[in-house]
């Protein structure tokens, strides 16, 4: 089985960093994965997005065109990726920054408040740990006591950082399966 | 060692180290940054020596210099900067000096752009300066090869005393993978000793000269024919490829090399998912380039279709190792595109069903 | 010559006056957004150049050449012909176009790493070969386009991504100073350094600017101007810090002002053994 995800943003909204976390978590459960950002000219424009492969077996193409789940923090990433999806594949997208209706009806759309609930928390900086737990609560890729080992480990530095993190990470899961739960159920990897 | 995350860059670095290189001269270019960044902090940190040369040209004639010295040496860079080295690679092959240069390969010609390329294949392959001279160039497909064969890189440039070349593109270049690498690789206990290079003068062995000038068309015909001997032996002994699906038989066969090689493989396995029977050949060595078993491979197959993010520069060793023997067919892209699993599965379906042209001979 | 006659201004030509505006876009800058970071002072720089340009009335014989660096892209917003040179080389593409058109008005425009590292070479034998060209010279202390890395011009301990630890003079030497290194030729050019990081030194920037194109259009010399200018984005600081950065750490080390001018004979060494 394997999964492919495209994660995409404004540069500074943590994109790549949710990305790598998310190969990390994957690594660490075993996995083949890869991680490939965009760079170059597109990244001057303030995009930034990357593609994550989780797979049971060595990870073929790094380049997706057609991604099983996309995770879209703002209205750009949304235009740009939601038809490439795959039908009975997730899209993810934060509704702070988008003011529009996801258009697909052939997956599972899950939409999350990234910045708002991040900012009810207290930690507008969190809005990036909102959206990959979030992530995770919808595609259930990786499991979220591997993405929260990963929280502790990332921020072992900043103590004080942890907990804050780690309620955003949480916030938004929950919400994502509040969204999920009671529907069809994604394509889900099974992993 | 446990497996960790690394950049292609990165994980290049570190196999440098791990195989014993202390030192490296280089100067920033995109999409290869990552490599001099954090050999600047890492190199310092095992008593190594780190450089920012003010060019592309002073690096790899410091590369000379540290070579010629004895000690192995790495530089990486990306197109624009490999072509402003080519002139101390053609003193190095002639001097036969071994050094290790890294190609993140970039969109060109010229300035060109930052993205993914294998436009440079012809450079790498074929000699890159002038005179007559080959270097050995290895084309990794995902970040724990590019390890590996860094690492190897080092040895076959002691075992052969000439540079050696690392092609990768701006996506190995850029990607994370899981990496895993020895805490230490030690160069192979069969190398030769370095007998020939300057480490100072005692009389207990002959003067050493690190030169590529002979005036005489004798001595310089003698030293063309000993390094087209040493060409030779590289051939027979390191050749590099592999298949897949290689077992049963298959009517359509792709070559591909580096990540394109990552993307054929995703196609295929789609398409005989399908039922339709497709091979991949990779060649891993680009010099020497596996003619005759990909020529064997191909025996199998009805047709040969070539993938490259080029206009066709392996084309030509395909076709070099067939010969009129199959009908070779293309697909490639410029200008920084990467070609999609998808749009190679189309290109293979169409050579499937004939209706693809095959490549004209001029 | 008697001193000129005051004229009156008629009432009409007075109003045309003050409604005529006082500022307006440099016909020699074409109106176009740039690829520059917010902040940062490489677009000043341009707007100083394409003004000098439309003052001396030459813009329609002007060729500029870029360079490989953040102005990489400066041949779409000068409104002259350009030339995109390969790292480093510009001033020699500078001296094959007005050797081959002497009639033309040549500038390039040049960074730290492209003309202080990688094209040392072409800029020293250019100057020194006494090329009738402009080259206006941007040192922002790094390397800016391709994310970060140490520049020759780097200050000491400065922090890179390449430098790590902060420059250290021991190993990669102390910063170059273009202006002084290129006024030691013998050959006659306008060498001067200032700077953009407040207003008054952009006005005695723009000076400079002018004085080295007046030079070349009167076909006396070389000329170059060093500019010194902040990169926020590569600093990694707000852009009212990295101005505040120049005058505090790049202007004591890279001193301000004119270095050379084509009527000054070469600089004597003090006589021996009399230190
Ligand atoms: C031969 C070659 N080597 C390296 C590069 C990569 N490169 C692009 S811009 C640049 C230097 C940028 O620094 P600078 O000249 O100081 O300009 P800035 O970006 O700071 O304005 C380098 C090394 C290149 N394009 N060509
Ligand atoms: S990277 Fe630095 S020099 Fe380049 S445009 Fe941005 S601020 Fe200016
Ligand atoms: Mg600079």
């Amino acid at each position: 089985m394997q999964y492919e995800m495209v994660i995409a943003g404004f540069g500074g909204q943590g994109a790549l960093l949710i990305g790598k976390m998310l190969a990390y978590a994957g690594m660490k459960e075993g996995k083949e994965v890869s991680w490939f950002p965009s760079y170059g000219p597109e990244m001057r424009g303030g995009t930034a997005n990357c593609t994550v492969v989780i797979s049971d077996r060595p990870v073929g193409s790094p380049v997706v065109q057609r991604p099983r789940a996309l995770l879209a923090l703002n209205l750009p990433s949304l235009d740009r990726f939601e038809d490439a999806v795959r039908p009975g594949g997730v899209i993810l997208y934060n509704t702070s920054l988008v003011n529009r209706e996801c258009r697909r009806t052939d997956v599972v759309v899950v939409p999350v408040a990234a910045n708002d609930l991040a900012n009810a928390l207290g930690n507008p900086k969190g809005a990036n740990m909102v959206a990959l737990g979030a992530f995770v609560g919808a595609t259930e890729v990786v499991p979220m006591t591997q993405v929260e080992a990963l929280v502790r480990e990332t921020f072992a530095r900043k103590p004080a950082l942890v907990d804050v993190n780690l309620q955003c990470l949480q916030a938004g899961f929950g919400e994502a399966r509040r969204c999920v739960e009671g529907r069809d159920r994604p394509a889900a990897p099974g992993m | 060692m446990a497996r960790k995350l690394m950049k292609g860059t990165e994980a290049i670095a570190e196999a440098a180290i791990r195989a014993g290189c202390r030192l490296f001269f280089g100067y920033p270019i995109t999409p290869q940054n990552e490599i001099p960044e954090y050999l600047s902090h890492r190199l310092p940190q095992v008593g190594g020596t780190y450089v920012q040369a003010e060019s592309e040209v002073a690096a790899s004639n410091m590369l000379y210099g540290a070579s010629g010295a004895g000690v192995r040496v790495l530089t990486s860079s990306s197109s624009p900067g490999i072509s402003l080295m080519q002139e101390a690679v053609s003193y190095m092959a002639g001097a036969e000096l071994p050094v290790v240069i890294v190609n993140i390969m970039r969109a060109g010609p010229g300035l060109g752009g930052i993205l993914p390329s294998q436009a440079d294949y012809l450079q790498a392959t074929k000699g890159g300066g002038h005179g007559d001279y080959r270097v050995p160039v290895l084309g990794p497909w995902s970040v724990q090869e590019a390890a590996n064969l860094t690492m190897e890189a080092f040895d076959i440039a002691d075992r052969y005393r000439t540079p050696v070349m690392v092609l990768g593109d701006g996506l190995i270049g850029q990607m994370m993978e899981p990496v895993e690498l020895p805490d230490e690789r030690p160069p192979a206990p069969d190398l030769p000793p370095k007998t020939w290079a300057s480490t100072g003068w005692k009389g207990d062995r002959p003067r050493a000269v690190i030169n590529s000038l002979y005036l005489d068309a004798d001595t310089l015909e003698a030293h063309n024919r000993h390094l087209q001997q040493k060409y030779r032996q590289i051939r027979e002994r390191e050749r590099r490829f592999q298949m897949r699906f290689e077992e049963g038989d298959y009517d359509l066969l792709v070559v591909a090399y580096g990540t394109v090689a990552r993307v054929a493989l995703s196609a295929i396995e789609e398409l005989r998912e399908q039922g339709r029977r497709v091979a991949l050949f990779r060649p891993i060595s680009l010099y020497p380039y596996p003619y005759r078993e990909l020529a064997a491979a191909a025996e199998k197959a009805r047709a040969v279709l070539v993938l490259e993010l080029s206009a066709g520069q392996m084309l030509e060793d395909v076709r070099l190792a067939l010969g009129r023997s199959r009908p070779v067919h293309f697909h490639g892209r410029t200008g920084g595109h990467l070609i999609s699993p998808e749009e190679a599965a189309n290109r293979m379906v169409e050579v499937l069903e004939g209706r693809s042209q095959e490549v004209a001979d001029v | 010559m008697s001193s000129p006659a005051v004229l009156e201004e008629t009432p009409a030509a007075a109003s045309e006056r003050t409604r005529a505006p006082v500022f307006g876009h440099p016909e020699s800058l074409r109106q176009v957004i740039t690829h520059y970071c917010p902040g940062c002072t490489h677009g000043v720089i341009h707007r100083l150049i394409a003004e000098v340009l439309d003052e001396l009335g030459v813009r329609e014989r002007t060729v500029g050449v870029s360079p490989v660096g953040c102005a990489v892209l400066a041949y779409n917003y000068f409104n002259t012909d350009m030339h995109e040179a390969s790292h480093g080389r510009a001033p020699a593409v500078a001296t094959g176009i007005k050797r081959g058109r002497p009639d033309l008005v040549v500038f390039t425009y040049q960074e730290d790493g492209d003309l202080a590292s990688i094209g040392l070479s072409e800029i020293l034998h250019c100057a020194n070969r006494g090329e009738k060209v402009t080259v206006i010279f941007v040192n922002n202390a790094i390397y800016g386009m391709t994310g970060g890395q140490m520049a020759p011009t780097t200050m000491p301990g400065q922090v890179t991504t390449t430098s790590p630890l902060g420059r250290d003079v021991s190993l990669a030497g102390h910063p170059l100073r273009i202006a002084e290194l290129v006024s030691a030729l013998r050959t006659p050019a306008f060498i001067a350094r200032g700077a953009v990081h407040t207003p008054l030194h952009v006005v005695e920037a723009r000076r400079l600017v002018r004085r080295a194109f007046q030079y070349q259009v009167e076909g006396c010399c070389f000329s170059l101007v060093e500019l010194l200018s902040t990169c926020p984005t590569n600093w990694g600081i707000p852009p009212h810090e990295a101005c505040a950065w120049v005058e505090k750490n790049m202007v004591p080390y890279y001193p301000l002002g004119v270095f050379k001018t084509p009527d000054g004979g070469d600089r004597a060494p003090r006589p021996l053994g009399r230190e």
